[in-house]
This record gives C-alpha cells, sequence and structure tokens, in this order.
C-alpha cells in the first residue's frame, strides 16, 4: 500500500489514531540499551505471555509496544502505561502480574515501583513530573519512549511524514533549504557546521549524481544518543534523509553505521523496508516524480571512520583513510561526487524544523547556537542516561537539575564532552552555557554529546592516557605527526603516571601537542593532543603532584599507589581473599586480612568488593 | 583447510560482484565462521575482483575483523570511557586472569575469546560485559565468576 498524496497521508494518520484509541490503554517497555541490559527483553515476554492468556477487556496484545530508550537508563528496565503515563522504574519479571491487575485490567497504581524524587521523598507518578524529565526540551527525541521503535504507523500517528509531504508538494527544494538555513541548525555530529550551507552548496554542484549520507558511526566512546535515535525512531532520520535529498536532488543514499549496533542495523533495515512499501522510499514518492532509495553500510569498527572522507570510502569498500580536504567532500565525496553527509541527529531535528518553520525552530537555544541538544549524561552522575536540552542551559543545570547531582554526594571534579577530541572543564566552568562556541573557548567541545561526569576518584592523568591510548590505537596511521607523535604523548603521559617523569617532559608534551596539530590532515590528529591539553590547562598540580611528589591524589595509577586493610574496619568475610588473584591477600574467616604488598598488583579488586569499606588506597 | 567453506560463494553472491562489496562480504564471512579464513580471503579476492593485499588491508584495518578462529563463547568488555572510569580495568585484568589469557587471544581449547571494544553505547549501564552478544550491565569484579559460569 503506497500513498499517493497528502490526503491519503492523512487518512492513513487518521486511521492510525483510530487503532491506537480504540484500546486508549498502551504498556510501553523500554528496550533501550540501557534497559535491555537489564533484562528489558524478559520483561516484554511476560508481559506478551500473560496479556495473551489474561485476555482483559478494552485491551489489546497490540498495545503492548517495545519502546526505544525513554531516557532515565539508571532506572530501568522502564514500564510506562499510557495515557496516564505512570512511570514503573526497575521492574523485573516478577512485577509484570501486579501491573497488568493493578494498571492494565484496573486503574490503579502500584506504588513500590514509582520513581521516589531523592530530594523530597515522594514518590511520583508521571514521568512528566520528574526532574530529570520535567527540565528536557525534546526535539531530536521527541518519539522515543513515545512509539514502538518497530511500528511505521505509531511514526504516522506521531505526525511522522507530514513535514516530507509539506516539502514535496507545497515547496521548491530551495525554499527547503532556506527554511533549514533560517533554522539555523547547524551539524549535530560536533563540528557545528551550518546544514542549510551544507546542502546549498551540495545543490549547486554541477557534477551529478548527488549523494545523501547519514553519519551514524557514533564512535566516540561515553555517547550513545545516535545509538538510540536509529533504534527508537528511525523514521525520523529517514524522513530527515528524504527531504534533505529531495533539497540537493538525490536519488541515492546511504546510512553508515557502526557494527558494534547490531540492533540499530536491523530496526533501520526495517524502517527502510516499511517506508518503501508505504510509498515514502523508493520510485515517485508520495505520488511525486521524485525519487530516492536507501541503503544501509555497516561500518567496520574504525573512530577514524566517523570522518567524513573517511567514512566515504568505508562505504565504498576500502580502508577508512582520511584526504586531505582541499575540496571538500560536499563537493567530491562518495565516489567523488557532490555528496551531502549529517549526523544522525541533524536528520532527526530536519521535519521539525520543516513543519514548524525554520523560524519557529530558531526561537529555542541561543542566537548562534539555535535548537537543542541531546546528550548522553553518564559517569559519576545520579541520574545516567539519555537528556536533550536547549542550547544555551548550562553544564550545572545538566549535571545538578537533570542529572541529579555526583553519585554517592562525593565531590564533582570535572565534566568531560567531546570525546578523545574534547576536553575536561572543572568545577569554575560549571556555569557555562552549552553551545557550540562557548565549550570551543572553554578547551573542550561539544562533540557528539557524550558528557562524563567525573568525581575525586577518577584522575585526569589516567583519562588523559586513556584517551593517548585509544587515539593511537585509532590513528589511521597516514600522518606520520598523528601516528608516531601522539604515540609519544602517550608514553610520556605512561611516564607521568607511573612517577617517573620530569617537569620538562612536560614543556616536550606541550610543543609535541602544537605540532602535531599542525601537522594532521584530519580531526582526529588535530584535536588528538586536546585530552592531554585540557587536563593540563586546568589541572596542572595534578600533573605536578605525580611528577613532584610521586602521589595521585584520586588514587588511581597503580605504580604510586598501594592498597591497605584497616583492621577495625574489616570483620574477615573473605570476599577479598577469593577476588585476589595473584594471592596476595591471607586470613582466617572472622579475623581482619592482611595484604601482601609484594604479591599485589594493585588491580584494585579488593578495594571494589569490599561491603565494609576495610580497604584503603594510600 | 579444515573450515567447511560450502557456504562461501553464497556469502559473496549476495552482494554484485565489485570491489564496493568487500567490507560487506567481509562482515558476512566473519558472522558465519567468526574469523576470516584464509581460503575464504583469497576466494573473495577473486569473485570481487579485488587484489589480495588489499582485502588484507581491509582486514586488518577494521576491528570488526579476526584473522583467526575464534572461541565459542566471545567475551567482549566494553572499554568506553564511562566504562574506564568505573572500573572495567579491574573486570578486564580479572577475566584476562582467570581465563589466562590476554585481551584479544583464544583459549587453546577454543572456548573463550576476549575481546575489548571501544564502546557498545550502553554508556549508563557502565561497566559493560558482554557474553555471546548478551549484554551485563553494571558488572562488579565480584561478578566475574558468576559471568563465566553461566557464560
Amino acid at each position: 500500500m503506497r500513498v499517493q498524496t497528502p490526503q491519503d497521508l492523512q487518512n492513513l494518520r487518521r486511521q492510525c489514531l483510530a487503532e491506537q484509541e480504540k484500546f486508549p490503554k498502551r504498556v510501553l517497555v523500554c528496550c533501550g540499551p540501557g534497559c535491555l541490559a537489564n533484562g528489558a527483553a524478559k520483561i516484554v515476554e511476560e508481559f506478551r505471555r500473560l496479556l495473551k492468556k489474561k485476555r482483559i477487556k478494552d485491551f489489546s496484545v497490540k498495545a503492548l509496544k517495545e519502546t526505544g530508550c525513554h531516557g532515565l537508563c539508571q532506572q530501568g528496565p522502564l514500564v510506562v502505561i499510557e495515557p496516564r503515563g505512570i512511570f514503573y522504574t526497575k521492574v523485573k519479571v516478577k512485577h509484570v502480574e501486579e501491573i497488568i491487575e493493578r494498571s492494565i485490567r484496573n486503574d490503579e497504581i502500584v506504588t513500590d515501583l514509582l520513581y521516589t524524587d531523592p530530594k523530597t521523598n515522594r514518590t511520583i507518578e508521571s514521568y512528566a513530573d520528574i526532574d530529570f524529565y520535567s527540565r528536557q526540551h525534546r526535539i531530536a527525541l521527541r518519539n522515543l519512549g513515545k512509539i514502538s521503535q518497530y511500528s511505521i504507523r505509531d511514526y504516522i500517528t506521531r505526525d511522522g511524514y507530514q513535514a516530507l509531504a509539506k516539502a514535496l508538494t507545497i515547496m521548491t527544494p530551495d525554499q527547503v533549504i532556506e527554511e533549514v538555513t533560517t533554522s539555523g541548525l547547524r551539524g549535530r555530529g560536533g563540528a557545528g557546521f551550518s546544514t542549510g550551507r551544507k546542502w546549498a552548496t551540495c545543490r549547486k554542484a554541477e557534477e551529478q549524481p548527488h549523494y545523501v549520507i547519514c553519519n551514524g558511526d557514533e564512535g566516540d566512546p561515553g555517547a550513545f544518543m545516535d545509538r538510540a535515535i536509529m533504534e527508537g525512531d528511525p523514521h525520523s532520520v529517514l524522513e530527515g534523509m528524504i527531504i534533505c535529498a529531495f533539497a540537493v536532488g538525490s536519488q541515492d543514499g546511504y546510512i553508515y553505521v557502526r557494527e558494534e549496533y547490531p540492533l540499530a542495523v536491523q530496526n533501520l533495515q526495517l524502517a527502510v523496508d516499511q517506508a518503501n512499501e508505504y510509498g515514502f522510499l523508493g520510485e515517485n514518492i508520495l505520488g511525486t516524480n521524485f525519487s530516492f532509495n536507501i541503503k544501509i553500510s555497516r561500518g567496520g569498527g574504525a573512530f577514524v571512520c566517523g570522518e567524513s572522507s573517511a567514512l566515504m570510502k568505508s562505504v565504498a569498500g576500502q580502508v577508512g583513510e582520511p584526504r586531505a580536504k582541499y575540496v571538500r567532500s560536499v563537493l567530491k565525496g562518495l565516489f567523488d561526487k557532490p555528496t551531502v553527509l549529517n549526523n544522525v541527529e541533524s536528520f532527526a531535528n530536519v521535519p521539525v524544523v520543516i513543519s514548524e518553520g525554520g523560524k519557529q525552530f530558531a526561537t529555542v537555544g541561543t542566537s548562534k547556537s539555535t535548537g537543542t541538544k541531546a546528550f548522553s549524561l553518564v559517569g559519576k552522575v545520579c541520574n545516567t542516561g539519555l537528556i536533550e536540552v536547549p542550547m544555551g542551559t548550562t553544564l550545572r543545570e545538566i549535571i545538578y537539575d537533570i542529572g541529579g547531582g555526583i553519585h554517592n554526594d562525593r565531590p564533582f571534579k570535572a565534566v568531560q564532552t567531546g570525546g578523545p577530541s574534547g576536553g575536561c572543564l572543572p568545577e569554575s566552568k560549571l556555569d557555562l552555557p552549552v553551545d557550540f562556541d562557548t565549550l570551543t573557548e572553554a578547551g573542550s567541545m561539544m562533540g557528539s554529546g557524550g558528557m562524563i561526569v567525573l568525581d575525586d576518584h577518577t584522575c585526569v592523568v589516567d583519562l588523559a592516557k586513556y584517551f593517548l591510548s585509544f587515539l593511537v590505537e585509532e590513528s589511521c596511521g597516514k600522518c606520520i605527526p598523528c601516528r608516531e607523535g601522539l604515540y609519544q604523548l602517550h608514553r610520556l603521559a605512561v611516564n607521568i603516571s607511573e612517577g617517573t617523569a620530569t617537569e620538562e617532559d612536560l614543556e616536550k608534551m606541550e610543543k609535541l601537542s602544537e605540532m602535531i596539530v599542525i601537522g594532521s590532515l584530519c580531526g582526529l590528529g588535530k584535536s588528538g593532543p586536546n585530552p592531554f591539553l585540557s587536563t593540563i590547562r586546568y589541572f596542572r598540580d595534578e600533573y605536578l603532584a605525580h611528577i613532584r611528589d610521586k602521589h595521585c591524589p584520586a588514587g588511581v595509577c597503580r605504580e604510586l599507589i598501594r592498597y591497605e586493610v584497616i583492621p577495625e574496619k574489616c570483620d574477615g568475610c573473605m570476599a577479598c581473599i577469593s577476588t585476589c588473584v595473584v594471592e596476595a591477600i591471607t586470613g582466617k574467616k572472622g579475623e581482619p586480612h592482611i595484604i601482601d604488598q609484594d604479591k599485589c598488583d594493585k588491580c584494585g579488586a579488593c578495594y571494589a568488593v569490599c561491603n565494609r569499606d576495610a580497604i584503603k588506597v594510600i | 583447510m579444515n573450515q567447511d567453506l560450502r557456504k562461501l560463494p553464497k556469502i559473496i553472491d549476495h552482494y554484485p560482484r565489485k570491489a564496493e562489496s568487500l567490507i560487506a562480504v567481509l562482515q558476512d564471512i566473519q558472522k558465519e565462521y567468526h574469523y576470516l579464513p584464509s581460503e575464504a580471503l583469497k576466494q573473495t579476492a577473486t569473485a570481487l575482483d579485488v587484489p589480495l593485499s588489499k582485502v588484507l588491508s581491509v582486514s586488518t584495518f577494521y576491528n570488526a575483523f579476526s584473522l583467526y578462529p575464534r572461541g565459542e563463547r566471545v567475551i567482549r568488555i566494553c572499554v568506553g570511557t564511562t566504562c574506564h572510569i568505573r572500573g572495567a580495568r579491574q573486570i578486564q585484568e580479572q577475566l584476562e586472569n582467570r581465563l589466562n589469557i590476554k585481551a584479544g587471544q583464544t583459549t587453546p581449547d577454543l572456548k573463550y575469546t576476549l575481546e575489548v571494544v571501544n564502546c557498545v553505547g550502553a554508556c549508563a549501564m557502565a561497566p559493560v560485559v558482554i557474553v555471546n552478544g548478551k549484554y551485563y550491565g553494571s558488572v562488579k569484579v565480584s561478578d566475574v565468576k558468576k559471568l563465566l559460569r553461566r557464560g
């Protein structure tokens, strides 16, 4: 059944809504990455089994939906009962029957499963009233957690493909580009380039054909916004891409997804098939003479392939090495043809820009960074999860008001944004508004949206070492300053963490960093020294403590610490003894244990398993 | 050659016979055999008309490919940033010590392969370990024994 006209689409939407309203009660089980890791699949299975068996009046098993990431992963697995929006947290298989009996068959609430506000200690019924959600503004994530991740019909009930119909039937390609330019939308992958300008350049390019690529190679460790969108609301990405293809005059598109996201590949493929079936992809879309096809290209697990020219090589089946961009990829991209490459989140924003108009879109956010930005808020923060806030929101609001502050009430140390190419910002920068330009000025960057909160137990030298080792491994090796320079930078960072470096080494590292930035072709090399540069900028004292005092203040760098048992606290439970693989701990049950420092390899396993805080780091 | 490569022609024929298909073909071979047997690389090179050196270059460039047979159970430890600061290294060492292999290696009896992966996008549940595709979140050092028994 292919939708032929905008009127058809309206009728289809009404039909889908009527289907939904026939059985107003819906059970939405979050099947995002976090909830799946906590057993959401088994909960869905149990719901399905019991609902089929029980045959509840005025309820259809079809109203059981597997949704994309709802957001508050920390409290997962999550189950939402609509239309009331009852929000059940930490649901286990054993709770399913009670939920069905009380909240589906009847209109009651299982209070034990509600979210408890840590500030007031009161339970909250609907997710909309929880600080974590009420302070967000969702555009790119508008459908996540609200619709089945497998259903195009659910997407249509949420005004899906209306923007496409508007673009194709009452707008010209130039008007679409004009609208996107007016919106001020900038690339959400991190570079922040104007989407409208990119599209306009591609449209004007004489060489044919033109290609559209969606960059789903979310390689930044600590970021999962794009994964969540591709899995949970794939049609919003497709709709954005199709509108783009219409605007720039393209007939072929690719979505490049990293192979570590098998579920994203599966859901996108399903969405592409559905869109073809309904006539939003393929020949003569919505009865017009515009045609467009999308292929899914799986990445091979190489970080550098997030870079545009490397990604395009990878789509063409080659090794993903970036090229010098004297000619930009928008003019000479895939197969050397003009190509628009946008990030997943950018495309997910496009339908909203077209539906509401660019002016309306630009009312959210700041004047130079319009709209919102999705972040994965993770690390040592209470409410880990997926969030979206207007540009210009301060780091403090994000971490404390939405994130609920630092886990276990530890002191805040820094927030790391922008992945390996980004940087760490200390407490003094917490009131900075988050937008493209401010974060870059402060020495970090917004990046694709990973936001990792660090407490006093995180060592910045260790973190810099970690990122550098990541980059050494992921450097494609083409530019020597990147390949060898990062290697040396990493080696020196290791020396610092082992207490064998001198203060001159810090100077060497700063000089070397400068050289790497100048001498590398692509973003990986150019921003490669950032993990070092941004931490030395704000945490020089911590580096000096490692060098001068041979001391790691966070208690992380192995060569500079030792673990000891506090005899007064140790109750001799033997948990640490059975965990210690080098057999460095001895002692009898019920008596304080002892760590043999000569045998101990300082892996910290004993510290991690001790329930009585009886092991200290010195 | 002790691998049964009968399925290989079918895998190759699933894609257009051009250089562009190389990565997709290799991914499917990897999925079927859990590694890239050398004979399969040779046949792929011939079928797609790509020099064997190019095929090898692509196979070693991307992390998704392995040139060595892998174990029955593949344990992947996420070492993304969030997992790192939440103790992934300790989990990794605990697994390495218990299995007596390093990350990237396979036990001699071909039972276990241990791998590290740069972020699987389940950061909110860090640290994460994946055993044969199944995710385990908030893994503690003391869970490792259980994980091995189960997986």
